[in-house]
């Protein structure tokens, strides 16, 4: 394999046949093999993680989750089929879960991951297929290397979508995302939003009854149910308990039901030390903080004022936006004082949202953009202050 | 410059949205529909041009201490008289238009075109600029219009070109087109592509 790739090399380096290539002929290289270019001499304080290994801690990170996104979005749909019948379903994975002898037992494990696999599977398929083509394309014209954030991306997009998501909606979206969000501004590290929830944001108001409403959220056609956070806005009712809310047993966006998942993707991330934890702490200390305040006040007409921070915590998407979406450290702020103002932002943002507009039960993904954009004006404050401190101790 | 060249100018090389950037307000409010576009496109070119036209007659006459509040009543003037004609034979459409059609005034194209044209050109000359730049808006914004409406409602001048799903046809619109936004992404768009081609060739 190594001599495969050594005796290649030379096609695709400066002069040679298929020069223009090189980005994919590098991509290939390192995603099997060592980084090509190493650090030389003898002493070197430089830690040896690069972009690739952050990305893959990032995706190890995400395993419960996409787990959690597999079963869940099957044991959903076969809750609700064991509610109406199998009897009328047609549709290809109906088909397929037929011809294998699956099944829709939601006691059975087998058949739950099965189901939600033939939802999550074509989704994560369709949004590599497209986030491959952006990056290879910006790449080859730009002569970059490819980046590997773009995997990342590509597993968080379907995570984050509801599973009944048309799949071409959600390509659309995400090139119109890929495009806009991250490549004009340069590609992978330049971006200044969150691709993935950028994307989610375009297809959000694109296509608004794709992701939103009551029968996107179970993966049967027409089945209606509502999230936790509309029924608690609607009639001032949760209709889920508290630890199956935790556990993440709830219809919602694929991945992110699960605020279990998500804390052990957090204990990874800080555990790295690739996530941070400052913006962790401020995001939920933002959520609690406002919310508790709500909850004090309270409301006769407006039933999320009633809602306990604890409920907020785990409901909705709050918890996947805090641990992956919030800590990009790409777009997130990046002086340390900074992420705590950025985290707080995040977190009290999501809570007004959730509680004082009437418009959306959910808030995480715009709370979250919106502190992006924020997120360079905070540094640019903590530095002038560190300036302005320092300036005065001289001066005295 | 010819007198041909002070026309056809401002319409691509030195076009006044997608190179000079100017008079983007109107662009992200009117351009959902192209027929409303039109209408809008129209009137600037219109109003500039005569504008131009007016302003360059009177520039020997106007202390230039007071040359602003001048420009501005000349401009109002005409804006007033094409909102009346808009209003009188154009009733649906001058509500679709509503407040933006009065803002014409407040379009930075008028008022750029007439400081830094109008007031050191002879009069032909003026009207001749005014109707390029009028023409170069109008250019970009039906190009946008055209987008917009397309996408976003599968229509083009009210007309179903793309059924869509409600009405019992295959199209799903694109809603993020009918918003503001995606007015600033095409338009930002279209001075990519602008730079890349028409400004880069004369570098």
């Amino acid at each position: 394999m190594r001599k495969f790739f050594e005796k290649y090399k030379h096609l695709f380096e400066k002069g040679g046949k298929y020069e223009r290539w090189y980005p994919v002929f590098e991509m290939a290289d390192t995603f099997l093999y060592n980084p090509l270019h190493r650090t030389k001499g003898t002493t070197h304080l430089r830690d040896g993680i690069d972009l690739k290994r952050i990305m893959i801690t990032v995706v190890v990170a995400l395993i419960p989750c996409v787990l959690m996104a597999l079963y869940n979005t099957g044991l959903q749909a076969n809750i609700a089929i064991a509610a109406t019948g199998a009897e009328n379903l047609e549709g290809w994975r109906h088909t397929l879960i037929r011809a294998m002898g699956v099944g829709y037992d939601p006691h059975s494990i087998g058949a739950n991951f099965f189901h939600g696999a033939l939802y999550f599977l074509p989704l994560y398929i369709a949004t590599l297929a497209v986030g491959g083509f952006w990056e290879l394309l910006f790449s080859v014209i730009r002569k970059h290397e490819i980046g590997e954030a773009f995997l990342v991306t590509s597993l968080l997009y379907p995570l984050i979508l509801p599973p009944t998501v048309p799949i071409w909606e959600a390509m659309v979206a995400l090139s119109i995302g890929l495009v806009l969000g991250k490549e004009v501004f340069g590609g992978t590290g330049r971006n200044f939003v969150n691709p993935a929830l950028f994307a989610r944001a375009i297809l959000f108001f694109s296509y608004p009854a794709g992701i939103t409403g009551d029968t996107t959220w179970v993966a049967v056609d027409g089945y209606s149910y509502a999230t936790p956070l509309a029924t608690q806005s609607f009639t001032g009712h949760i209709n889920v308990t508290w630890m199956d809310a935790f556990i993440g047993f709830i219809p919602g966006s694929m991945g992110e039901t699960s605020a279990l998942a998500c804390l052990f993707g957090a204990a990874v991330l800080i555990y790295t030390g690739i996530g941070s934890w400052r913006i962790m702490v401020s995001s939920v200390a933002g959520l609690v903080i406002i919310t508790g305040l709500f909850n004090m006040i309270g409301s006769d007409t407006n039933y999320m004022f009633s809602l306990t921070p604890d409920w907020h915590l785990v409901i909705g998407g709050f918890a996947f936006a805090t641990v992956f979406m919030a800590t990009d450290p790409v777009s997130a702020a990046y002086t340390d004082k900074g992420k705590y103002y950025y985290g707080f932002l995040i977190g009290s943002m999501t809570a007004l949202v959730r509680v004082v507009n009437p418009a959306y039960p959910e808030g995480a993904m715009l709370a979250v953009l919106f502190a992006n954009i924020f997120a360079p004006l905070m540094d640019y404050l903590v530095m002038r202050a560190n300036i302005a401190r320092r300036a005065k101790r001289y001066a005295a | 410059m010819s007198a041909m060249k002070v026309f056809t100018d401002p319409i691509i090389k030195n076009n006044p949205i997608a190179v000079q950037v100017l008079g983007i307000c109107s662009t992200l409010a009117v351009t959902t529909k192209l027929e409303v576009t039109m209408v809008m496109a129209v009137s600037v070119m219109t109003v500039v041009a005569l504008s131009n036209l007016f302003l360059s007659m009177m520039r020997k006459l106007m202390p230039s201490s007071i040359r602003l509040i001048i420009e501005m009543t000349v401009v109002a003037t005409l804006v007033i008289i094409a909102d009346q004609i808009i209003k009188a034979y154009m009733f649906e459409i001058s509500k679709q238009l509503s407040v933006f059609m009065g803002l014409i005034i407040t379009n930075c194209i008028i008022m750029g075109r007439a400081e830094a044209y109008a007031i050191s050109n002879p009069p032909f000359r003026s009207f001749l600029d005014g109707l390029g730049n009028g023409a170069g808006y109008g250019l970009v914004l039906i190009i946008i219009a055209t987008i917009r409406e397309l996408i976003g409602s599968g229509k083009l001048f009210g007309l179903t070109l793309l059924p869509t799903v409600n009405s019992g046809g295959w199209y799903q619109p694109n809603g993020l087109f009918l918003l503001a936004p995606s007015a600033f992404f095409l338009i930002g768009i279209l001075i990519w592509i602008a730079r890349l081609t028409v400004v880069k060739a004369e570098d």
